[in-house]
C-alpha cells in the first residue's frame, strides 16, 4: 500500500543538488531542481551498488559518482553509459516547508 | 600464494566476487559537499583551449613533417607529432571517456572518438573496460586494464614504449570486433545491447586503416602512414612512461587507492600531454572531478595521501626496483607511508578481503 512519508525540509537541499534519504530499509535520492521543483528516485545507481547522493546534479541530470553514468532524475531515464537501466522514480509533494515522497 | 591469474574468466576473478573484493566500497578522503560540488563543476573553457592547442600543434607538426619529408629535418616534426598522436590521445581518450573534460556532451564524445581511433582502442569496448577498472582497480581477475602484471614481463614493458605490444594486441582484436563482434572476454564487461556498436566502431577503424594503407601503396610512400597509424608506435613512449607510474609496483587486491595508485609531480609539458592524470590517487578517489580541477583537489586532500613523487625520474627510481623484486616474489609491493595527518590504511579490512596479511615494506 503506497504511503506518503516526509523525506526532508525544502531547505535541507541546495538548489541543483540532492541528498540521500533512507526509510524502512530502502534508500532514496531527493533532488532540488534548478527550477525549484523537488524530485525523488531510488538512491542507488542501476549500474552498480553506488549511492547517487555523492554525485553531481547538472540541470535535470544526476551524474553517478562512480563511472559518470547519467540519469534524468525527473523520469529516471538512463542518459549516458555505462548506465543502461532506468532509475526508479517516486512522486513528491510539498507540504509547508517539507518534502514528502510516495513510497510503495 | 598461488600464481596470479589475470584472465577475466579465471579463478582469481571468481574468488574476488566470492570474497566481496570485487565491487567493494573504496576508501575516500572526507571532502565537504560544497567543496566537492565546486570541484566537480563542469566547464568547456579549459578543454576547448587545450584541444585547440593540441590539434593546432598536430596539424602544424604534420605539415612540417610532410614539407620536409626526405630530409633529416623532418625528424623533429614527426617526433613531436608522434607524441601528441600516440600519447596525448591516451589522456584525451581517458578524460573524455569519463565525460568530465568538457561540459558539453557532444564535445566529450567527439574528442573521445577521435582519441580512441588514434590510441587504437575500440571506443565502444573501452568505455566499459575503463568502468570496470574504476570499480575493481587492480583487483586480479577483474580489472581488464592492469598494465603491469606480476611477475612483470619486462620485455613487453620495454617493447610497449614503442607501442609494439599494444598494436600487436589491437590488430587481431579490431579485426575480430569488425567481423565477429566482441571477444569472449569483452563480453564479460560490455553489455549485450552494446555489442553491435562494438562491431560498427571496429568496421570504421578498419576502413580508415585500409584506406590509409591503400593510399600509401598508390603513392609508393609510407607518408600517409606517418600521419595515420605509425605515430601510435613512435609516439607511444610518453603515455607508457606516465601510464606505468599510475599503479606500477604498488599493491593489488586492495580497496584503498592510496595503496594502489601513485601521484607524481610533472613538468608542465608532460602535464599538458597527460592532462593532469599524474594526480592519479585523486582521480581514482573522485573520478567526477575534471582534469583541470585535479591540482586543486590535490591541495585539499594531500594531508590524507602518501607524499607524491617529486618527478618522473624519482618515481621510476622507486618503481623499477620494486618491479624487479616482483620477479622473484609476486607478493612484494611498495607500500608508501601516510603522513601523520592521514587516516590510517584499514589493514583489518584488507586482511579480511585477502585472507592474509599484507606484506609491509
Ligand atoms: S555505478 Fe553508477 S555509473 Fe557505474
Amino acid at each position: 500500500m503506497p504511503q506518503w512519508i516526509r523525506a526532508c525540509a525544502t531547505d535541507d537541499i541546495d538548489e541543483e543538488d540532492l541528498i540521500r534519504f533512507d526509510h524502512a530499509g530502502a534508500t532514496y535520492a531527493i533532488y532540488h531542481a534548478p527550477d525549484g521543483k523537488f524530485y525523488a528516485t531510488a538512491g542507488k545507481c542501476t549500474h552498480e551498488d553506488v549511492h547517487l547522493c555523492d554525485g553531481l546534479v547538472m540541470g535535470h541530470l544526476i551524474e553517478c559518482p562512480k563511472h559518470n553514468g547519467q540519469f534524468d532524475y525527473r523520469t529516471g531515464e538512463a542518459k549516458r553509459a555505462p548506465v543502461c537501466v532506468n532509475l526508479r522514480t517516486f512522486a513528491t509533494r510539498l507540504d509547508g516547508g517539507d518534502v514528502y515522497i510516495e513510497v510503495p | 600464494m598461488a600464481k596470479r591469474d589475470y584472465s577475466l574468466l579465471g579463478p582469481d576473478g571468481a574468488l574476488a566476487v566470492e570474497t566481496g573484493l570485487a565491487a567493494a566500497e573504496w576508501y575516500h578522503t572526507d571532502v565537504p559537499r560544497k567543496v566537492m560540488k565546486d570541484l566537480m563543476a563542469r566547464r568547456d573553457g579549459p578543454a576547448l583551449r587545450d584541444t585547440v592547442i593540441l590539434y593546432g600543434c598536430m596539424i602544424a607538426f604534420a605539415l612540417g613533417g610532410i614539407a620536409l619529408w626526405g630530409s633529416l629535418w623532418c625528424i623533429p616534426f614527426w617526433l613531436a607529432y608522434g607524441v601528441l598522436y600516440g600519447s596525448a590521445s591516451d589522456s584525451r581518450w581517458h578524460e573524455c571517456g569519463h565525460g568530465t573534460a568538457f561540459k558539453t556532451p557532444w564535445m566529450n564524445n567527439a574528442v573521445y572518438e577521435i582519441s580512441s581511433f588514434m590510441i587504437m582502442r575500440n571506443s565502444a569496448t573501452w568505455r566499459w573496460s575503463h568502468a570496470r577498472h574504476h570499480t575493481d582497480t587492480y583487483i586480479v581477475g577483474r580489472d581488464p586494464e592492469i598494465a603491469i602484471m606480476r611477475p612483470p614481463a619486462f620485455a613487453k614493458l620495454v617493447l610497449n614504449f614503442f607501442g609494439i605490444v599494444d598494436v600487436m594486441n589491437f590488430v587481431p582484436r579490431i579485426l575480430h570486433n569488425a567481423f565477429l563482434g566482441p571477444t569472449a572476454e569483452e563480453k564479460t564487461f560490455v553489455p549485450q545491447s552494446e555489442w553491435p556498436k562494438v562491431q560498427r566502431v571496429a568496421l570504421i577503424h578498419v576502413a580508415i586503416y585500409a584506406a590509409t594503407i591503400a593510399l600509401a601503396v598508390l603513392m609508393g610512400s609510407v607518408l600517409p602512414l606517418m600521419v595515420i597509424g605509425l605515430p601510435r608506435l613512435f609516439g607511444a613512449w610518453h603515455h607508457v612512461m606516465t601510464g606505468l607510474l599510475q599503479h606500477g609496483g604498488l599493491a593489488d587486491n586492495v580497496v584503498d587507492h592510496r595503496l594502489n595508485s601513485r601521484t607524481v609531480y610533472l613538468n608542465p609539458v608532460s602535464r599538458f600531454i597527460y592532462w593532469n592524470m599524474n594526480y592519479h590517487v585523486e582521480h581514482h578517489m573522485f573520478p567526477m572531478v575534471p582534469y583541470h580541477a585535479l591540482p586543486r583537489l590535490h591541495d585539499i586532500i594531500k594531508h590524507d595521501l602518501p607524499a607524491p613523487d617529486r618527478s618522473i625520474a624519482r618515481a621510476f627510481s622507486q618503481m623499477w626496483p620494486a618491479l624487479r623484486r616482483q620477479l622473484a616474489n609476486e607478493e612484494y609491493f611498495l607500500r608508501r607511508d601516510l603522513p601523520a595527518t592521514a587516516k590510517p590504511y584499514r589493514e583489518d579490512f584488507h586482511k579480511a578481503a585477502l585472507g592474509e596479511a599484507i606484506p609491509a615494506e
